[in-house]
């Protein structure tokens, strides 16, 4: 049980209230380092909202979110960096960073937790090319030296951005997306943005990726292209995955751990064998509702797809 | 289509009537609206009390074009023909105003126009089948595949800075040294410092997508700082212009801080209070800017010290030459173009960098920036601070090659100028606002031209009065042609097999 014995991610009490929504209500899981972890739920159940809050786009009402980058985050030293009024540090167990204190741009290009979203948000009139070198904007902007060395032509530069490419060119023979490298964002089909996006996280080096809801409006060969490239995130690239996913099938096949919420109440956290014959998840997620959630799901697609 | 097998109408049939229809209710439309503004008037009369005047001719007048404009707009769908079909319509009806109207009874010119135009109106429909039938015929993929090569985009750009720079020369030797004053000067340089202008606010509107209404604020700010720094402190141009850029990039952070919270709509108001704010504070904060009588007397231009002076140690003297007012002109024409040019440049350049990316990032989606590590508050000040210090630039030079500023040139019609040579030119296009900026402010200089319009309207006639009138319809009928400007494509900053244009409607507006 690697979120137990190495987590990287603890999400502690955490809750999220809009006005008199109580989108996450005290919310607790971990999440293990080199884990699929899945985060599942009906809609509205509050999954993107813990993901808007991991990643900084949300300030969270209460909790705490300590991000362990490399190491392991001790108790002791997590509890003594919450005393001070700092967001980083560097303890004997490791960098450690609370991620509720942290501005989103920070939480992303520090602490190294990437994302992705719902509904896409690529760069559509930028090229394929374009978004991933924009995903490298830190370090680029450090070789061209705050941009002034960059003006004048001197510097690293140059060299840097020749292995930017080079890496936008290995994400993109990933993807199978190097044929149109030089084609607009905007102009490729759905399933090929997804990806497209998936890649342009990667291309920060995340410690982390969240995925918020990858494979919503794929085919099922898409879908399953989809788990053989989140496989090989993990196992190539010793990345922990986060993932809001809806379809039951990728949940019980890719992910080592699953957190269900419900209302946003955690209602199991477990291994996949284990919440598949969770009685209160099958209520709550698949047995009492089912009719109208693949309803809503379908509609949600189907409403994604335009 | 909904119609059954007994009702005998083809689409043909149909179409005209739809035509006619949409005619009718434009011509209604046109009524109600030009009643008020044409048909009704108020002019003195002989006890020069005002008094009610009808003119329902010209009230007509309007209808029947507007209505036929909507007619052929309905009636035909490729461009070049509704084009010839609209051209016909004005020919048509410049004619017949001119018989109507000014009384110019000239049996050439009213009969030649109005059958001209009849002729084009009638040829407008056969050209329109045999369009359509080709555009049908041809439905490949309309969006443009690739742009010029870098090998001949280098080559344009390298002759039009060589014919840039041969201009006044040209002029001189074509005109005269009296006669091509205004060739360099209203032409010439107006323009350019358009140009630069122009380019300033690319960054901040076109790339980094923050709608910015006060841009002349940064002008200003440049002008003035060169202004009391000449008169104040003896300071030279050279030294002064690199200070009136980082005043200007300061105030640029300045408006930067307030702004970067708010969105679209809110933005741009914030930015237009701003410009306010500075105009104010010229014409009211007196013991520094002298208020409305503004600064005078600030030292001219000189050739790296040598003064542009009659007689003994002046520019003309030094180099052997007679002396003559254009030198200066021709000197401040060379550095407005180099200080243009080093806009272009940098912009040029900046794009290829990662702030230049982040910027069009930003005005592409700002959520996903910030999930990428960018922090958008810097990246939006840095726009800003450019495009000001770009503007500051500009301001100085304006004031050198003045002699005199006061608050009066900075007003928010000249943000609304820029912003429209930005939005004109195709956001985000350096060439595109470059070229805006030749047909805008050229546009109204050559309206300067149009003597012989006198004589058709009166001597009371001054069509640089109608300057607005004409930029307003011209900005209509630009937004209905080409809505997202001259060179509506992106450019993109890299590539790796080949450069493709982006099209227009992929490309992110920002606002925010
Ligand atoms: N910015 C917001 N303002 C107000 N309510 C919100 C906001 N974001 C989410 N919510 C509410 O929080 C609840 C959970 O939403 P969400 O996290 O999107 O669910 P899920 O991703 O599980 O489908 C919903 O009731 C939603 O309406
Ligand atoms: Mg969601």
């Amino acid at each position: 049980m690697r979120w137990q014995s190495d987590p990287l991610l603890h999400v502690e009490h955490l809750t999220m209230r809009f006005g008199g929504i109580l989108a996450v209500n005290d919310l607790s899981f971990t999440a293990g380092r080199g884990d699929i972890t899945a985060l599942i739920g009906p809609n509205g159940a509050g999954k993107t909202t813990v993901f808007n809050c991991i990643t900084g786009f949300y300030k969270p009402t209460q909790g705490r979110i300590a991000f362990a980058r490399d190491g392991r985050a001790d108790e002791t030293d997590v509890a003594a960096l919450t005393q001070t009024a700092r967001r980083h540090a560097r303890m004997a167990s490791g960098d450690i960073y609370l991620l509720e204190r942290m501005p989103d741009f920070e939480i992303s290009g520090k602490a190294k937790v990437a994302r992705t979203f719902q509904n896409i948000r690529l760069f559509q009139g930028m090229t394929v090319l374009e978004n991933l070198i924009v995903a490298q904007h830190n370090p680029l902007m450090q070789a061209s030296g705050w941009t002034v060395l960059g003006l004048l032509g001197v510097g690293p530069y140059r060299a840097r951005e020749r292995d930017a490419i080079e890496k936008a060119k290995f994400w993109l023979n990933k993807i199978n997306l190097l044929e149109r490298a030089d084609d607009a964002a905007g102009d490729l089909p759905y399933g090929d943005q997804r990806r497209l996006e998936i890649a342009r996280a990667m291309c920060m080096d995340p410690v982390l990726l969240c995925l918020d809801e990858p494979a919503a409006g794929l085919n099922p060969r898409e879908t399953g292209d989809l788990n053989t490239l989140l496989c090989m995130l993990r196992d190539e690239q010793n990345t922990s995955l986060l993932l809001i996913e809806h379809d039951m099938n990728v949940v019980m096949q890719i992910s080592d751990h699953v957190v269900v919420l419900d209302y946003g109440t955690k209602i199991a956290d477990g291994a996949p064998a284990a919440i598949r014959s969770d009685p209160r998840v099958i209520a709550a997620y698949l047995g009492v509702a089912d009719e109208d959630e693949a309803q809503a799901v379908a509609g949600e697609r189907a409403g994604e797809r335009t | 289509m909904p119609a059954g097998h007994d009702t005998a109408t083809s689409p043909a049939t149909q179409r005209l009537n739809n035509a006619l229809r949409e005619a009718g209710l434009a011509a209604l439309i046109s009524a109600g609206l030009s009643f008020p503004i044409l048909a009704l008037g108020a002019e003195p009369d002989i006890n020069n009390q005002l008094a009610l005047q009808t003119r329902w001719s010209w009230m007509f007048a309007a209808i029947i074009i507007i209505a036929c404009a909507r007619f052929f707009a309905v009636m035909l769908d490729g461009w070049r023909a509704r084009t010839l079909a609209m051209a016909g319509l004005l020919c048509a009806a410049f004619g017949f105003g001119t018989w109507y109207f000014a009384g110019i009874a000239e049996p050439k010119i009213v009969g030649g126009t109005i059958v001209a135009g009849l002729i084009a109106m009638l040829a407008a429909f056969p050209i329109d089948t045999s369009e359509s039938r080709a555009s049908i015929a041809a439905k490949a993929p309309a969006r443009p595949a690739t742009i010029l090569s870098s090998t001949a985009t280098s080559l344009i750009a390298t002759a039009g800075i060589g014919a840039l720079i041969a201009f006044p020369l040209a002029m001189l030797w074509w005109f005269g040294s009296a006669g091509s004053l205004k060739w360099i000067n209203n032409y010439g340089i107006q323009i350019l410092i358009f140009v630069m202008l122009g380019w300033g606010l690319n960054i901040v509107v076109g790339l980094a997508g923050l709608l910015d209404l006060g841009y002349v604020a940064f002008y200003a700010v440049g002008a003035y700082a060169y202004a009391l720094l000449a008169t104040q402190f003896d300071l030279s141009f050279w030294i002064c212009l690199p200070l009136a850029g980082i005043m200007a990039a300061f105030w640029g952070i300045l408006l930067g801080f307030p702004v970067l919270r708010l969105r679209g709509d809110y933005l741009a108001l914030v930015t237009l209070a701003f410009g306010e704010i500075i105009h104010l504070v010229l014409t009211n904060w007196s013991d520094l800017t002298n208020g409305e009588a503004g600064i005078l007397s600030i030292p001219r231009v000189t050739f790296f010290g040598v003064p542009f002076t009659a007689g003994e140690g002046g520019f003309a003297h030094l180099f052997g030459l007679e002396f003559s007012p254009i030198h200066r002109t021709i000197f401040l024409f060379y550095l407005i173009l180099a200080l243009a040019l080093i806009t272009n440049f940098a912009t040029l350049r900046l794009r290829r960098l990662p702030i230049g990316r982040a910027w069009e990032a930003l005005r592409e989606d700002e959520i996903a920036c910030r999930s990428l590590g960018i922090n958008t508050t810097n990246t939006k000040l840095t726009a800003f601070a450019l495009g000001a210090m770009f503007g500051g630039f500009a301001g100085s030079f304006f004031a050198v090659r003045q002699g005199f500023i006061n608050p009066n040139s900075f007003t928010f019609m000249e943000s609304a100028w820029i912003l429209a040579i930005v939005v004109l030119g195709g956001m985000g296009s350096q060439i595109g606002v470059a070229l805006a900026a030749i047909v805008m402010v050229g546009g109204t200089e050559a309206l300067r031209e149009l003597d012989f319009l006198k004589q058709l309207f009166g001597q009371d006639f001054n069509p640089v009065q109608y300057r607005m009138l004409i930029f307003g319809l011209a900005m209509v009928v630009m937004m209905i042609w080409r809505p997202r400007g001259f060179v509506s494509t992106r450019t993109p900053s890299i590539f790796l097999k080949e450069r493709k244009a982006v099209a227009a409607d992929l490309v992110g507006e920002g606002y925010g």
